[in-house]
């Protein structure tokens, strides 16, 4: 039987972890908004990206871009790992790791040599421990107020090692934000960029044949020429973003579970304090009333 | 002329300009191009620099642009930067250092710097500057 002492000890220990809990999960959710917004202010970019590069790659081929076509004999893939600096936030991270690792393993019965980049410091770990080749990383970007042009650089590096044949083929795997607690790990292919279908055409468009008559200036070949590298870097970022969002909502549901644990505790334990309490009062008069009948006697 | 144009500057993390104007003046690839209203749809790549518009009432009003593609439609024009920034929105004394920064670095012939950063670098502070000093 724990002493009166050291219940109270503990009940102050577990009250403590809950102030931090309940500090974090208000940390996360002030970030989340903040993600989301971010999130939402890249809509509109995205929206008219990928309408203008769907019509122009209808009207170009494969030839239009090397960054279009496939290889014939893939040796070599690279693979931008996105996850979270920091922990305590659930199983965030190692689903993560897990997809990167389901992927490895596939990739490498193939005979395929593989290779990382990493956003983040905890898949940076794990590459290091299961000894993948690591080509770059990026730590303090995820889950902070990173800019466009971080993006665009790690997405221009690519392109380059991609066009010097040292990458067949690019993929990236982050985390879909698709609700609080619904973040789900996805592998997508970056390069050669998978061809792209041009979206249905939104009501707004319906009444203009969307860039059929568009003069283009230079080509439309060029064009897209131009657009394909950005899409890679739009791509990138939307990751970035979608798992920044992820990594704060996983964050914020793990530490209010934290919470919701820490409360359980404090009131088993303080149910266990009074036990101890009233069994040491009871002790004690039992004692008095028996040093009385002592002297009594 | 008769109406107003629409003038969109999207860039990834904002909106920059939302808002109706008479005229649109856009550094494209291949030089510079006015829109006005019933212009022919249209599609450019962009160079850095400055866009100049006028807004509904008259007034002159000049943005850095970096990079990206403008669409032009009867109705309305969208430009997609990478970045962009209002006249007013514009750090000078950050651009200013950006230059000194990438005049420095290009000037000591370093091997073990990356010369096209520099020079981009170079490029955006005095396109910012440029932005700054037009028709004050």
């Amino acid at each position: 039987m724990a002493t009166l002492k050291d219940v109270k000890t503990k009940i102050n220990a577990v009250k403590k972890t809950k102030q931090i809990t309940k500090a974090m999960n208000m940390v996360a959710a002030s970030r989340l908004r903040g993600a989301q917004g971010r999130m939402e202010a890249f809509r509109p970019y995205a929206r008219k990206f990928a309408d203008v590069l769907g019509s122009l790659s209808e009207k170009s081929g494969e030839e239009a871009s090397p960054l279009l076509v496939p290889r014939d004999e893939v040796k070599k893939v690279h693979v931008i790992l996105c996850t979270s600096d920091r922990g305590l936030c659930g199983g965030f991270n190692s689903n993560l790791t897990q997809k990167a690792n389901s992927f490895t393993s596939e990739q490498k019965e193939k005979g395929v040599e593989i290779s990382f980049t990493n956003f983040g410091k905890k898949g940076r770990d794990w590459s290091r421990k299961k000894g993948m080749t690591i080509a770059e990383e990026y730590l303090g970007v995820v889950g902070g107020k990173f800019e466009f042009n971080v993006a665009s650089n790690a997405g221009l590096k690519l392109i380059r090692s991609f066009l010097n044949e040292e990458y067949d083929e690019v993929y990236i795997i982050y985390s879909e934000f698709q609700g609080m607690a619904r973040q789900i790990p996805q592998v997508e292919q970056l390069l050669p960029i998978p061809p792209i279908e041009s979206e249905e055409a939104t009501p707004e468009d319906q009444n203009q044949p969307y860039l059929a008559e568009h003069i283009a200036e230079p080509s439309a070949e060029e064009l897209l020429g131009e657009m394909l590298p950005r899409n890679v870097y739009v791509q990138i970022y939307s990751a970035l973003l979608e798992t920044s969002t992820s990594e704060h909502a996983a964050r914020m549901t793990a530490m209010d579970n934290a919470t919701k644990a820490c409360d359980d505790m404090i009131e088993s334990l303080t149910m266990i304090y009074n036990k101890a309490r009233q069994a040491a009062i009871t002790g004690e008069l039992m004692d008095i009333v028996g040093g009385a009948e002592a002297l009594r006697g | 002329m008769a109406g107003n144009i629409r003038l969109e500057v999207v860039t990834p993390e904002k909106s920059v300009v939302d808002e109706e104007a008479q005229i649109v003046v856009a550094p494209g690839a291949l030089g510079e191009f006015g829109v006005l209203i019933g212009h022919t749809p249209f599609l450019t790549t962009l160079k850095m620099g400055t866009l100049r518009y006028k807004d509904a009432s008259g007034r002159e009003r000049v943005v850095f642009v970096n990079g990206g593609f403008a669409e032009a439609l009867p109705d309305k024009v969208t430009v997609l930067a990478e970045s962009a920034e209002r006249r007013g929105d514009i750090d000078i004394e950050r651009a200013r250092s950006a230059l000194e920064r990438a005049q420095r670095r290009l000037a000591q012939k370093k091997e073990d710097i990356d010369f096209a950063r520099a020079r981009a670098a170079l490029e955006r502070a005095l396109n910012r500057l440029k932005v700054l000093e037009a028709n004050k």
